[in-house]
């Protein structure tokens, strides 16, 4: 694809984000799995990445997926307390809410990179906050800050 | 008393102390700064003879933080018999503050050193004065009352000190090695005691009332000038990996490139790894060739961690840096939650 009919598709009014989803393999890819055999709708805007635990998401993961042109990012994991682990999540937590504030720090819109715990019996909860992201990253546009130029 | 009079007589004392240390055969080398070849620098030294002693200087031009060369230890300070040598080390407050955050990190045995404390009264931001100055070549600086005075060929100008002192420094706290009380011998100058360390981070905020475009912009803009020479790197006391995170080619996940993109992952990421762990002393920004200040990054990683863990680095050695700890009641107010 040439740049410009690139940028003619993200400036298309039917545009939708693409997102990538990185879902922990014991509870949010579960989660995601049960939505999907639960039927019930949500956007097909995320791709996923099944990730052992969310303290396996290194930051640079999702720096590295914002330099690759993806729209938005999602890391979801086991609810606090549920980890497979036993404490991955807690230690990704910190992680993230560090990444999170540098990010908006650094000038990404706040809502680009998002995080979220979700059960492997929360499909419904999965569908809905998949539904609020994409929803989001749809009000942000494109990604173009991280766009390299070569 | 002028700043000048009070840096000649801190640099009496380091002597004092040092070459009584080595005489008494306490450190078996002492790590302290000498007299830069230019004008507006100093150098870090390794001495282990008593008569190199008055090579030892102290100025506002002493940036380099000292504890970078115990971790991982120069080849000098390793002897093939006795392993690891006693080191005495010339010692401002971030120093220290390194010194116990790496002890924190089981980096370093405090055991083995002594420090010898010196109060500090701020370092001069170089690359400032170098920027206003120019092309003309400075060839003499010093210091008299509250004014650096820069001399060159033919010209003359002065600067006030106050004003023109590093952002970090501006607003230290901790401006001689905080004290410990399991190492009460540890420090045979000057010790600190650090009640008091409220900040406002009135800086941080200011930025950080900007909107996204604005900061983006700001953050572009200064950082666009980054060379990648990982200087900032070099000289930071908190970046010990044996393969940096930039060096990892098997396979390239990271952009060598100087496009402006790869530049903010660069900083981005350090600044991840810095978190918790910098102890503002500003040598990053102080060696930078292409003059960026990086203090309000540094002062904004302070400010969370200050306010999310309650954790200052570098006061404690027995506290676990806020990374690699968690706890079950950390804020999550980031997080996605359902309406």
């Amino acid at each position: 694809m040439t740049e410009s009919s690139l940028e003619s598709k993200k400036n298309n009014k039917d545009w939708e984000p693409k997102i990538i989803a990185f879902l922990c393999n014991w509870c949010s890819y579960a989660g995601a799995d049960l939505a999907g055999v639960s039927r019930i709708q949500y956007p097909p805007s995320i791709r996923v990445v099944r990730v052992p635990c969310s303290g396996r998401v290194n930051p640079y993961f999702i720096i590295k997926s914002l330099t690759d042109g993806w729209d938005g990012v999602i890391v979801s994991g086991c609810h606090p307390g549920d980890c497979h682990y036993i404490s991955g999540n807690l230690v990704a937590r910190r992680r993230f809410a560090i990444l999170n504030e540098l990010l908006e720090f650094f000038g990404i819109e706040p809502g680009r990179v998002n995080f979220m715990w979700a059960s492997a019996a929360e499909g419904e909860r999965f569908a809905v906050l998949i539904r609020k992201a994409t929803e989001i990253v749809k009000k942000l546009g494109p990604n173009k800050k991280f766009e390299k130029k070569w | 008393m002028g700043i000048e009079s009070q840096n000649n007589e801190i640099q009496n004392k380091i002597r004092e102390i040092a070459r009584d240390l080595l005489k008494e055969k306490k450190v078996d080398v002492i790590i302290g700064y000498k007299k830069g070849t230019l004008p507006l620098v100093s150098q870090p030294i390794i001495i282990d003879k008593e008569e190199d002693i008055d090579t030892l200087i102290w100025n506002n031009l002493c940036y380099v933080n000292l504890a970078k060369y115990l971790v991982p230890r120069v080849p000098k300070l390793i002897d093939p018999e006795k392993g690891n040598l006693k080191v005495g080390i010339v010692s401002k407050g971030c120093v220290g503050r390194a010194l116990i955050h790496l002890a924190s990190e089981k980096k370093i045995n405090l055991n083995e050193i002594t420090i010898i404390g010196i109060p500090c009264n701020g370092i001069i931001n170089r690359q400032r004065i170098e920027m206003e100055i120019g092309e003309q070549e400075i060839l003499e600086v010093s210091i008299s009352g509250d004014n650096i005075i820069v001399k060159g060929e033919d010209f003359e100008k002065t600067f006030p000190f106050e004003e023109y002192m590093n952002e970090l420094c501006k607003v230290c706290k901790i401006k001689s090695p905080p004290s410990i009380s399991k190492f009460p011998n540890l420090c045979v100058g000057d010790y600190q005691e650090y009640s008091s360390l409220s900040t406002d981070f009135k800086d941080v905020t200011e930025f950080e009332a900007k909107n996204p475009e604005e900061k983006w912009e700001y953050i572009k803009d200064s950082l666009s000038v980054c060379t990648r020479c990982y200087a900032c790197r070099e000289a930071c006391p908190m970046c010990y990996c044996n393969l940096c995170f930039v060096d990892q080619n098997k396979p390239i996940w990271f952009g060598k490139t100087t496009d402006i993109s790869d530049i903010i992952v660069y900083h981005l990421i350090r600044a991840m790894h810095m978190a918790g762990r910098c102890v503002a002393c500003g040598a990053c920004s102080s060696v930078c060739p292409m003059g960026i200040d990086l203090y309000l990054i540094n002062r904004k990683l302070e400010k969370i961690v200050k306010e999310r863990f309650n954790f200052t680095s570098g006061l404690d050695p027995d506290i676990l840096p806020p990374m690699v700890d968690f706890k079950m009641e950390d804020a999550e107010e980031f997080m996605l939650e359902e309406d």
